[in-house]
């Protein structure tokens, strides 16, 4: 990392009561965000849940129905998109192929009025950023994928831009590749304290690169936290559902204490489990818990419930074993592989030690 | 899987059945016996003293090259080529502009306009322009009523109104081309370079145009090579009055039947036409090969 690379002062983001409306549908109803300055924020959601949408109103190529755009609290709701230093990095880098890779980078600085040598000695200092100092000269269809994705980067650096876009930027790489660039991009994402929001639909990225994850389904957030709270604690079906793997167990409230409610699922257990106030007694429930805080054990109890074994595949250093409840729910059960304890034996499943189980209403 | 030949004989047996050249034969004679064969008795009539072909030699090559008259027919050709491919960029790139950021909907509307004249006939057209650029007609009698002239505009049998009718006529040419190559252009460009900071002018100028130059040297080439052979229009709107090669050429051998300075002046024609295509494209391959996808 040269040295030069100057620091600017991170600036936060706020989007309030954000909507955008195509005809008569709503691609992003009422989002409301605030970034704090420096913070990485991905946007997580299949795809048409409104995500690039509101990537793009922030970049200003799409006007908004209502709401505002902050940056460091002005809002940049009037300015065209050439008057906003937002830097972009699109999924498929739309570099300028007429362009050499030395030339891509400068046109933002040409563009801002930046002439001479100044131009040349911050295309290298970028280049150098990203480690692509001896390519100046190449033609963007003369580089790989990951290479190309580096000059879009340095590209959007050069102008020294107030908030960083990055949309789906890692889903054009092969694997190996992609772990590279998270890593460079958080790594530069680092030094230059910038702001970023990263578009993406897959979990494992939004979990690795960001500080924070938008969760967002039909144009809403869903839930706004940092990813080991969207994991162990989502607040809605759709988030459950969404990030990681999960077991849905239908079941019924029986009795409420403070903060607790007792459960009787109809796989056959009952169980005492932290709830929401607004489950009362005789709520239909769903409870949501992930594959590896069940576990198989032997012997029958109020908190076990009887399945029947299926499947167990070795995935790893982990065996995922499938079951069947009495109700017809399927499971999926992980636990770290171990010689002991033969199948056949553990015919009951209960929650393990450290289950953080979710209770969601059941709809309809 | 390869079809096994009938090996009878002792002979290699061959990966394919038929040499890809041999597929093309049919063709290839076809376009010998239609095009190759009357170019090359052109080129033969061409060398012929006198207008009953029976006298070998190069003396129509002498007089035609020889007139200074014939220079400037050459030059009024191409001149009117140029104008013609001037006028359908300055009209037909802002055009392709506007296709490009309609919606689907419009655009459907608009690539039906663009083909609509091609669907007329070339004299249909033709004649329809000298209703329009007519001393009576549309253009004049509106110019007159709103009080912008005082009396009617000489359009037709002039340059002008033969530049001002070729450019709608050869439009599509233009146009087709043009939105195709435009069309295929990536839309994230003009959001990368406005996001870098870019004014749209300056997008335009260093994004868009580079990038259509294939579309726009093409346009050009269809458009030159079509409007200086566009005898009809050249005739019925320039009038006898305006003299280019295509006209030449109907007067030599239709009118005073010297075949030989007819093929001479076709041949003029051939070479000139030919000689700004290749520029061009020689130029439109230069630029070439930045299209996206």
């Amino acid at each position: 990392m040269p040295e030069a690379l100057k620091v600017n002062a991170a600036r936060s983001l706020d989007v309030e009561d954000l909507s955008v409306r195509y005809g008569t549908s709503t691609a992003v109803d009422g989002v409301t965000l605030a970034i704090e300055p420096g913070e990485v924020v991905a946007l997580l959601g299949p795809s048409g849940c409104g995500k690039t949408t509101l990537l793009r109103v922030i970049a200003g190529f799409v006007r908004q129905a209502a709401g505002r755009v902050r940056v460091d609290g002005a809002t940049i709701d009037h300015l065209p998109s050439n008057q906003r230093n937002i830097g972009i990095v699109f999924q498929n880098y739309a570099l300028f192929p007429h362009m050499t890779v030395a030339e891509n980078v400068a046109y933002g600085l040409r563009a801002r009025g930046v002439r001479g040598p100044e131009i040349q000695a911050r295309v290298s200092r970028f280049l150098e950023t990203v480690q692509l100092g001896g390519f100046k000269e190449r033609l963007p269809r003369q580089l790989s994928g990951g290479q190309q994705q580096r000059v879009a980067l340095a590209r959007a650096l050069a102008i020294e831009p107030s908030i960083l876009l990055l949309d789906e930027p890692f889903a054009a790489l092969d694997r190996n590749l992609r772990l590279d660039m998270q890593i460079e991009i958080k790594r530069l994402q680092r030094t230059l304290g910038l702001t970023t929001i990263l578009v993406t639909h897959d979990q494992d990225e939004a979990m690795s690169v960001a500080d924070r994850i938008a969760v967002m389904n039909r144009g809403k957030v869903e839930q706004f936290d940092t990813p080991v709270s969207i994991y162990d604690k989502p607040q809605t079906l759709f988030v459950n559902g969404f990030i990681g793997t999960t077991n849905l167990m239908n079941g019924r409230v029986t009795s409420r204490q403070n903060g607790t409610a007792t459960v009787a699922l109809d796989a056959g257990a009952t169980l005492t489990l932290p709830a929401p106030a607004g489950l009362g007694v005789g709520t239909a429930v769903l409870m949501s818990v992930r594959p590896e805080q069940l576990a198989l054990c032997a012997v029958p109890g109020p908190e076990a419930w009887k399945i029947e074994p299926g499947l167990a595949l070795p995935i790893g250093a982990q065996l995922v074993h499938e079951a069947r409840a009495i109700d017809g729910t399927v499971l999926k059960i992980i636990e770290p592989r171990r010689a002991a304890a033969a199948d056949a034996d553990r015919t009951y499943c209960s929650l393990a030690a450290d289950a953080r189980p979710t209770l969601f209403p059941r709809s309809t | 899987m390869t079809p096994e030949r009938a090996t009878g004989v002792a002979r290699p047996r061959r990966k394919l059945p038929l040499a890809e050249w041999q597929l093309a034969l049919p063709l290839a004679l076809a376009f010998a016996s239609i095009f190759l064969a009357p170019l090359v008795m052109l080129v033969g009539v061409s060398f012929f003293n006198d207008d009953k072909i029976t006298q070998p030699g190069i003396g129509q090559w002498v007089k035609f090259l020889g007139d200074p008259f014939s220079y400037k027919v050459i030059a009024d050709t191409m001149l009117l080529g140029i104008k013609t491919v001037c006028a359908t960029i300055v009209i037909g790139y802002p055009l392709a502009l506007i296709y490009l950021d309609a919606s689907p909907r419009l655009q459907k509307v608009l690539i039906f306009i663009i083909v609509m004249p091609l669907l007329l006939s070339v004299v249909v057209r033709t004649f329809a322009w000298i209703v329009v650029l007519g001393r009576e007609g549309v253009v004049n009698t509106l110019l007159l009523q709103l009080g912008i002239i005082s009396e009617p505009l000489r359009l037709l049998q002039t340059e002008l109104g033969l530049v001002i009718s070729l450019t709608q006529i050869e439009m599509p040419l233009m146009l087709l081309p043009l939105i195709s190559v435009m069309s295929r252009l990536d839309p994230n460009l003009r959001d990368a370079s406005s996001a870098l900071g870019a004014s749209r002018w300056r997008t335009l100028f260093k994004v868009i145009v580079p990038l259509s130059m294939p579309g726009l040297v093409a346009g050009c080439l269809l458009v030159f090579a079509s409007s200086t052979t566009a005898f009809i229009s050249q005739t019925v709107i320039g009038g006898v009055r305006l003299i280019y090669l295509p006209l030449l050429i109907w007067q030599q051998s239709l009118v005073v039947f010297n075949w030989p300075f007819a093929a001479v002046v076709s041949l003029t024609l051939l070479v000139s036409v030919l000689t700004v295509v290749s520029a061009l494209s020689y130029l439109g391959r230069r630029s070439g090969g930045y299209v996206h996808g």
